[in-house]
């Protein structure tokens, strides 16, 4: 169990999480304008997201089938009956003056995580899922006394994927939240780019002493935008909580900013008057209704889900449990690997996607989509290997230049002259050469130093360039020595 | 030419498919009509140029043998609650008032499609928030039947100018009796139709789940076909009905033998006005006269429906209203920060009646109230609605009066208690939280000759019923239109 130690004894943390994942759809969730990230300011908002006179929201129904979608990925309850509530405040970038969302009828009701750490692996339970809409931004840096705004996110699709509050470490947080952006990607509902907003976390904190059973009050820390930093917020403010405490201090119930660059947390501004939203039912929108029919229709369409596919990796490619979670945590590699096994062995493919591929994206800060090797090429690599074309070590060579020109792997070979001498004459011809040059070494062997052998196949490699296939070049090697 | 402003529009019609009239003509008519009646301020905006536009488009239409909208070449005008493209929209508010929308609301849009020509914007209680007209920024309109008194409201200035032939119909809009009390007060014809019968869609929203758009006309069948033109469902509206409309002239038979009318108890209030009494008894011997069948009925929690009305509407209203805040097109007065910019701009855009609204629905939303005030009157709002449909199962329709009162002083009514003022709309909100249809429909006239109107209220989505009845009760009311001030 993780626990920090402080002055007055161990200590045990209690979080929870809140996310808001944008909802990937190509319009806004009441109204037609364009949900993309990044078009130039307020070019993608319509008369309904600017709240003009008499305007009126409609639901976008393919924003309800992601959250029906994500709800399974869930493993959590769909609610056949939801409805929208709105939340009531003033803000700049709010331009109805509330924000429609789900308060008491979410769409999606409690689920849980499945999640692995070194402690082993825990349900991690959901509170809920609820839809609503994003507001706009506000940009305080562009004009030396206005505020500016930009409404393009106005009316953009959410879901709020409450957890319970059910983690105990900041690796069980960080690995929570990986999962949850694992599962929203491979079911194509999020994004999942915390560094674009598009995903976006506000953590719940409180700490006990080791035994005490009850909640104490909690601290929300804002908007930590990486795993990394959530992770981090959550030691930095709970080694505060437990300061305070160990210092007689009480905490009270607040909002917290994180500051990464300082790593610490600190108070956000409270506004003066305490929030009240006053919560009521939207009259302008109907309750959302979904049939048996209809759940059960997207249930039977659901895209393999990232545990699933593990699963499948390790009982029917037969990759080890390591290659299979790491070839899983995003659907775009998942989908790269797939594409390059096909017809090749798996952990060969496994070993290459995760070796030199891995290395050289990660150098050049790459996305596997990105990769100048397609899937199909490195599969094709994986293949000369299989049939003695060429060997590991060639192929090695043929991996750069396939990065350098984008050619398949036998063009290069071919081009190259790199293909495997098979011919036992020829390799017989150039064992003899080496044997002829090295008698002294062969008298060693045949005097019972057998690790000499080794030495040889090197020598036999280095002769024919490489080309000779190792297996074959051992073994007759060891023909003539006998 | 004169007779001209007092055709109603099913006989204006006539004329120009014989091709008798033009719509030129019958809209210059009526542009004479509105400069005159200025004194009446019930336009808050007149678009003379635009009407006279349209209306020679609409002559060549018909010239052309064209396809011809069932209102073709009708001049009326809209109630300054429905937004028109390119047309100053301002709801009769201050924070409105240089608001050009770039859009078309979906009613006054069908309107257009149906070839009626606008002749301007008609002046209303501020956000549809009154009954009398007094709330609005443009300054109060005077009743045509006695200039002293008030049109009623909030679509005070379209019964006014329907009233004095300064436009043939006009839209207007009811959440707690807008259209029906007006209707009574200047001896007009309005209907509010079932909830979800019209689209709210550009529509400057007062109370959501009781805003419902509706025609003003001189007749019963005029008012049948302008509600034709204007509902259906909307793509743009998820809370209007997705059912077919039918043709409401088609109801008006004009016999309603064997119609079981329903007359509730409850309505019979101690100290009802005598003239409004007596207007009521005489409705009902008309319905006698004509073969229908009067039910005594009960509606058992009438009583509840003023105080929820009050609470639903301004905790809507409220929340819909928190968009005039500023930042966008309305008119903004600056301040030291974003809360005083708020509260700048809002205490000088918005009147009195428009503030203690949002201040009362705000009270009622609020943490710690909520429950004891929201979620009871929405309870109590259902049983409201059960009423109704319980006395639907013995009854075709229901006659009710539309206001307690004939039309009232503007003096008078400016040194009412606002409670008092509320109190006027005894009659019009229970159909309104219940969504039923309501039409009100001069009967006769007051021992001071002021108009005195009925409510006939129908089942959910029947306005045919409602139309039928009230037909019927025109025929032998024969009630004349023409304002005594005017007749001199």
């Amino acid at each position: 169990m993780y626990t920090i130690e402080g002055k007055t004894g161990k200590w045990e943390l209690v979080i929870g999480l809140e996310v808001h994942c944008e909802i990937l759809s190509k319009s806004k969730v009441f109204s037609g304008a364009s949900a993309a990230f990044g078009g130039e300011q307020n070019t993608q908002v319509s008369f309904i997201d600017a709240a003009f006179p008499g305007m009126l929201p409609k639901v976008n129904e393919y924003c309800i089938e992601q959250c029906v979608k994500t709800g399974m990925g869930l493993n959590a309850v769909i609610n056949k009956y939801s409805r929208f509530d709105r939340k009531n405040y003033f803000y700049a970038d709010l331009p109805q003056g509330y924000q429609i969302s789900q308060l008491y009828h979410p769409i999606v009701g409690e689920g849980f995580i499945e999640v692995t750490t070194a402690d082993g692996t825990r349900k991690i339970g959901v509170e809920r899922l609820h839809l609503e809409q994003d507001a706009g931004k506000s940009i305080h840096d562009m004009h030396p006394s206005k505020t500016l705004i930009d409404l393009n996110r106005s009316g953009v699709g959410l879901m709020e994927i409450v957890s319970k509050p059910d983690m105990h470490s900041p690796e069980e947080a960080g690995e929570y939240l990986r999962q949850l952006r694992a599962i929203v990607r491979a079911l194509g509902t999020c994004d999942g780019n915390m560094d674009e907003g598009s995903m976006r976390c506000d953590v719940n904190i409180s700490v006990r002493p080791v035994g005490e059973t009850g909640l104490r009050a909690r601290a929300e820390v804002k908007n930590v935008n990486s795993v990394r930093f959530v992770m981090h917020a959550i030691e930095v403010e709970a080694e505060r909580q437990i300061e305070v405490y160990e210092n007689g201090g009480t905490i009270r119930q607040e909002t917290r900013l994180y500051d990464s660059e300082n790593g610490e947390t600190r108070p956000m501004r409270t506004k003066e008057n305490a929030n009240d939203y006053r919560y009521f039912p939207d009259p302008d929108l109907l309750p959302v209704v979904l049939t048996d029919e209809y759940i059960e229709n997207i249930r039977k369409n659901l895209p393999e889900l990232p545990e699933v596919k593990k699963k499948r990796y390790i009982e029917q490619l037969g990759l080890p449990e390591y290659d299979a979670g790491i070839l899983t945590a995003d659907k775009d590699t998942s989908t790269y690997f797939e594409a390059a096994a096909k017809g090749h062995d798996a952990k060969k493919v496994a070993n290459w996607v995760m070796g030199d591929l891995f290395a050289y994206l990660n150098k050049e800060c790459l996305p596997i989509t990105k990769s100048p090797i397609s899937a199909e090429n490195l599969g094709a690599l994986v293949g000369l290997i299989e049939d003695n074309t060429i060997s590991g070590k060639i192929a090695k060579d043929v991996f750069v230049m396939m990065i350098e020109t984008g050619k398949e792997p036998a063009a290069i070979v071919e081009e190259k002259g790199l293909k495997q001498t098979t011919d036992t004459g020829a390799i017989e011809a150039i064992i003899d050469e080496v044997l002829a040059a090295n008698q002294d070494k062969v008298a060693e062997i045949k005097a019972g130093k057998d690790k000499l052998k080794g030495w040889f196949v090197g020598q036999i490699m280095k002769a024919s360039q490489g080309k000779v296939n190792p297996a074959m070049a051992n073994e007759l090697l060891n023909k003539k020595l006998q | 030419m004169t007779d001209l402003v007092n055709l109603t529009i099913a006989d204006a019609l006539e004329l120009l498919n014989k091709k008798e009239i033009s719509s030129e003509e019958l809209t210059r008519a009526h542009i004479a009509e509105m400069e005159k009646g200025r004194v009446l301020n019930a336009f808050i905006t007149e678009t003379p140029e635009l009407a006279l536009e349209q209306a020679k488009a609409s002559d060549e239409k018909r010239a052309a043998g064209s396809a011809l909208g069932a209102l073709e070449g009708i001049p009326i005008a809209n109630k300054d609650l429905y937004c028109t493209k390119g047309v100053r929209t301002t709801a009769a508010s201050k924070i409105l008032s240089n608001f050009v929308p770039p859009y078309e609301s979906t009613v006054s849009q069908k309107l257009k499609d149906a070839g009626t020509i606008m002749l301007g914007k008609l002046n209303t209680d501020q956000f549809a928030m009154g009954g009398s007209t007094l709330t609005s920024y443009f300054g109060v309109t005077k009743n045509p039947w006695n200039l002293d008194l008030v049109p009623g409201g909030s679509s005070g200035g379209s019964a006014a100018a329907v009233s004095a032939g300064l436009c043939m119909g006009a839209t207007g809009s009811d959440t707690g009796g807008s259209i029906r009390q007006p209707a009574s007060f200047c001896g007009v014809t309005g209907i509010k139709p079932t909830y979800g019968r019209c689209s709210r869609y550009g529509i400057v929203a007062f109370a959501s789940s009781l805003d419902q758009a509706g025609p003003m006309a001189r007749s019963v069948k005029d008012c049948a076909l302008m509600l034709g033109a204007m509902a259906g469902a909307d793509d743009k509206d998820s809370t209007v009905a997705n059912v077919p409309v039918p043709d409401y002239t088609s109801a008006l038979t004009g016999d309603i033998k064997g119609k079981k009318i329903g007359i509730p108890k409850e309505y019979r209030l101690d100290g009802l006005n005598p003239d409004v009494a007596a207007t009521w008894d005489k409705g009902i011997q008309f319905l006698k006269d004509a073969g229908a069948e009067i039910v005594d009925i009960s509606l058992p929690h009438t009583k509840y429906a003023l105080p929820v009305y009050y609470i639903v509407a301004c905790a809507e209203a409220s929340s819909n209203l928190s968009r005039y805040d500023g930042v966008r097109y309305t008119t903004r007065v600056e301040g030291n920060s974003l809360d005083e910019m708020y509260e700048n701009t809002r205490t000088d855009g918005f009147g009195d009646e428009v503030v203690r609204r949002i201040l009362l629905g705000t009270f009622v939303l609020s943490a710690g109230f909520y429950d004891a005030y929201y979620t009871r009157a929405q309870r109590v709002r259902r049983l409201i609605y059960n009423d109704f449909v319980e006395a639907f199962k013995q009854v075709d329709a229901i006659l009710v009066p539309a206001a307690p009162t004939p039309a009232l002083s503007a003096e008078e009514m400016k040194n009412m208690k606002p409670v008092d003022v509320y109190a006027g709309d005894v009659f019009t909100t229970p159909a309104s939280l219940a969504g039923v249809p309501g039409l009100s429909l001069p009967i006769g006239l007051s021992q001071n000759g002021l108009p005195i109107g009925l409510q006939v209220i129908g089942k959910h989505f029947d306005e045919n019923t409602v139309f039928q009845v009230a037909d019927v009760l025109e025929k032998l009311a024969n009630f004349d239109k023409t304002p005594r001030r005017v007749k001199g």
